[in-house]
């Protein structure tokens, strides 16, 4: 509880945390309760959901009257390069094979860096396939299609 | 003697061929990866656990393990050359280890780092050796409202030890335990929070819970800001330190291993605080406190030491009571659930080749390591200067199929992007990872310990006080949590998570 937190970055923490417990406890309806003897399914679950409300809406009072720091910039895009690259490699690793979904995977990723140029990209993802191929696939034998029905060959 | 006997055994385990190449393997990734800021062993650890699946359980975990204490060394390196430390326990050997190398004395610094680690790594090795079968006996009383009062503790522990706010802590702590309830309801099969979703009927995957958390959100703050390294390497004197700096040392490592070995036994980054105690101990005792911050020698022998006898000790929770001192073991029970070890007490006597196996391997780990950082240590300074673009894309692509490979399910792969995006949410807003994936863990066992105690005592909460382990254990909770709130205690727990960043 130090004095160098921000006072947005806790009201918007606290805000996000009663979010998060509502979204629980809305989830938890339905859910049955049971008896302290018996606890049903919702039982442990509604307690903890009240908890984080409770945590959230302290957060969210002791962010008023403080002073905060200045937050750091927001990697914008790591975000629209990196978060995809996993989703891509789960849409694909069935359809189009494990060689060619990784490729792509790590090109996505790599164009998450400003510093990164085509060619390098290109070259570095050509290396991250064929060696994770080799290791993975060939030398510890895990069981993925090389390359997917989607493919004509 | 039983010790003697079983230490044998070990060593004979350990000192197989094949277990003798994974401990190197392990201890190599983990100097690696210690090295190279931008990927800690968390994250390291979550990719690998899958392809452990095909090795045998006690060389899956020697590697993991080596994987770990690895990581520990080499994060001095880097902590030392580029004021960067690779992991966050060696962000105190930056603040006088920099400041050696920028006087000249890198070479110094680093031998004092690896003699103190190795020492304080062999005798917190033998420490486990020492009281984990003794405990594991008294763990063997427990029953399900004891476990659940020591994980209702070790939860608190972790909360103490995070960095900045408590209550956020604690949101984190609850927040994990919600994200681990995620499936199927043991007792009546009834699908939770799983919002129709089959693919999430076993639970949210652990290690795309881990990847995201600590590894993805972990670039994301790399790529932020994108600048250039500098690289202390022209000037690496002799490593050889000299009698009288020997002896300068002697006195911190000694006191380090102690607070490590204590501290790292408990529950929620034993090892980052121990270094941080041991810094803030030595300033103290020192007769030159001044030099503290400029190039002092003792504060980098007294808190490397420490973080390395904790990671040590910190297996002693995990193979005694089968409760995670921190997200590492967590991800050491996930490897030791998928082979097949229930862990806990059991593990000691059903599995006394792997129990002792493992330790014996931390020592061999120990000795490889002296010798693989102090000779090599220009290898590793020549991985520095590789750029942070071209290492996250490997990162990436090794994370997919790490995720990927541990049921093949793609689901797997968006949970990962969620709890990346997750985790870069939450760092923004100054939450702590670690205890998130600690609630994660132990969520589903705290809540089965709590519905089975409660049966066995017909609906009477006061089980939990009436037996006196239990009860001990919750008072020791509650002592914690008041004194994390007290204002005099906050201010010195901030002092010290403070001096650490400065």
């Amino acid at each position: 509880m130090s004095t160098r937190q921000k006072d947005d970055t806790d009201l918007i923490a606290g805000i996000g945390l009663m979010a998060a417990a509502a979204f629980f406890g809305w989830q938890t309806i339905g859910l049955e309760i049971g008896t302290s003897l018996r606890m049903g399914p919702g039982y442990f679950p509604m307690i903890l959901s009240g908890l984080l409300f409770i945590l959230g809406l302290l957060v969210t009072i002791k962010s008023f009257g403080r002073e905060g720091e200045p937050g750091t910039p927001i990697a914008w895009r790591g975000i629209l390069f990196i978060l995809p690259a996993p989703i891509f490699f789960g849409l694909t690793v069935r359809g189009l094979g494990f060689v060619p979904a990784l490729f792509f995977t790590t090109l996505i990723a790599s164009q998450a860096s400003v510093k990164m140029r085509p060619m390098y990209a290109l070259v570095l993802a050509v290396a991250v396939t064929v060696m994770s191929t080799l290791i993975f696939s060939y030398g510890l034998g895990l069981p993925f299609r090389r390359f997917g029905p989607w493919l004509p060959f | 003697m039983d010790l003697l006997s079983n230490l044998a055994m070990g060593f004979s385990v350990a000192s197989s061929i094949a277990n003798l190449g994974f401990c190197l393997i392990g201890v190599i990734l983990g100097t690696l990866i210690g090295v190279l800021p931008g990927i800690g062993a968390t994250a390291t650890i979550a990719m690998l656990l899958p392809i452990t699946f095909q090795l045998e359980p006690v060389s899956s975990l020697i590697m993991l393990a080596g994987i770990y204490y690895g990581a520990q060394y080499g994060g001095s390196t880097t902590a030392i050359l580029i004021n960067m430390p690779g992991e966050s326990s060696s962000a105190v050997t930056a603040i006088d280890g920099y400041q050696m190398a920028r006087k000249g004395r890198a070479g110094t610094a680093l031998a004092t780092a690896a003699i103190g680690s190795f020492f304080a790594g062999s005798v917190a090795t033998f420490l486990v050796a020492l009281f984990a079968p003794p405990l594991t006996a008294v763990a063997l009383q427990f029953g399900a409202a004891e476990y659940f009062s020591l994980m209702v503790l070790g939860l608190v522990m972790s909360v103490a030890l995070a960095h900045g706010s408590v209550l956020k802590a604690l949101a984190m702590v609850v927040l994990g335990l919600l994200l681990g309830i995620v499936g199927t309801d043991i007792y009546t099969g009834t699908p939770r929070f799983t919002m129709g979703i089959t693919q999430f009927a076993d639970g949210l995957n652990f290690v795309a819970v881990a990847i995201g958390v600590f590894g993805f959100a972990e670039i994301l703050r790399n790529l932020e800001d994108e600048h250039e390294r500098e690289v202390m390497t022209r000037n690496i004197n002799r490593l050889f330190p000299s009698r009288q700096e020997f002896r300068e040392m002697a006195g911190p490592i000694l006191r380090g291993t102690g607070i490590g070995s204590v501290l790292g036994i408990l529950p929620g980054g034993g090892a980052i605080l121990a270094s941080f105690a041991s810094y803030t101990m030595e300033k103290k005792l020192s007769k030159t406190p001044e030099e503290f911050g400029k190039g002092a020698l003792a504060g980098v022998a007294g808190p490397e030491s420490a973080n390395n006898a904790g990671a040590q000790t910190s297996f002693i929770p995990l193979l005694t009571l089968g409760i995670p001192a921190n997200p590492v073991m967590a991800l050491m029970i996930g490897a030791m659930i998928i082979q097949g070890i229930v862990p806990g007490p059991s593990v000691v006597t059903d599995q006394p080749q792997l129990f002792w196996g493992i330790i014996a391997s931390m020592w061999i780990g120990n000795l490889m390591l002296v010798v693989l950082n102090l000779p090599l240590i220009g290898l590793w300074v020549k991985l520095l200067t590789v750029p942070y673009y071209v290492l996250f894309p490997i990162i990436m692509a090794m994370s997919a199929i790490g995720v990927y490979s541990v049921n093949g399910n793609p689901y797997d792969l968006f949970a990962v992007a969620f709890f990346g995006l997750l985790g870069y949410i939450m760092s923004k807003l100054r939450f702590e990872p670690a205890p998130l994936l600690l609630g994660f863990v132990l969520g589903p066992l705290l809540e089965e310990n709590l519905r089975r105690a409660m049966i066995l005592s017909r609906g009477d909460p006061t089980t939990f006080v009436t037996r006196p382990i239990s009860a001990g254990l919750l008072v020791v909770s509650l002592i914690v949590l008041v004194l994390v709130f007290l204002p005099q205690i906050r201010k010195q727990r901030d002092e010290v998570f403070t001096e650490s960043e400065g």
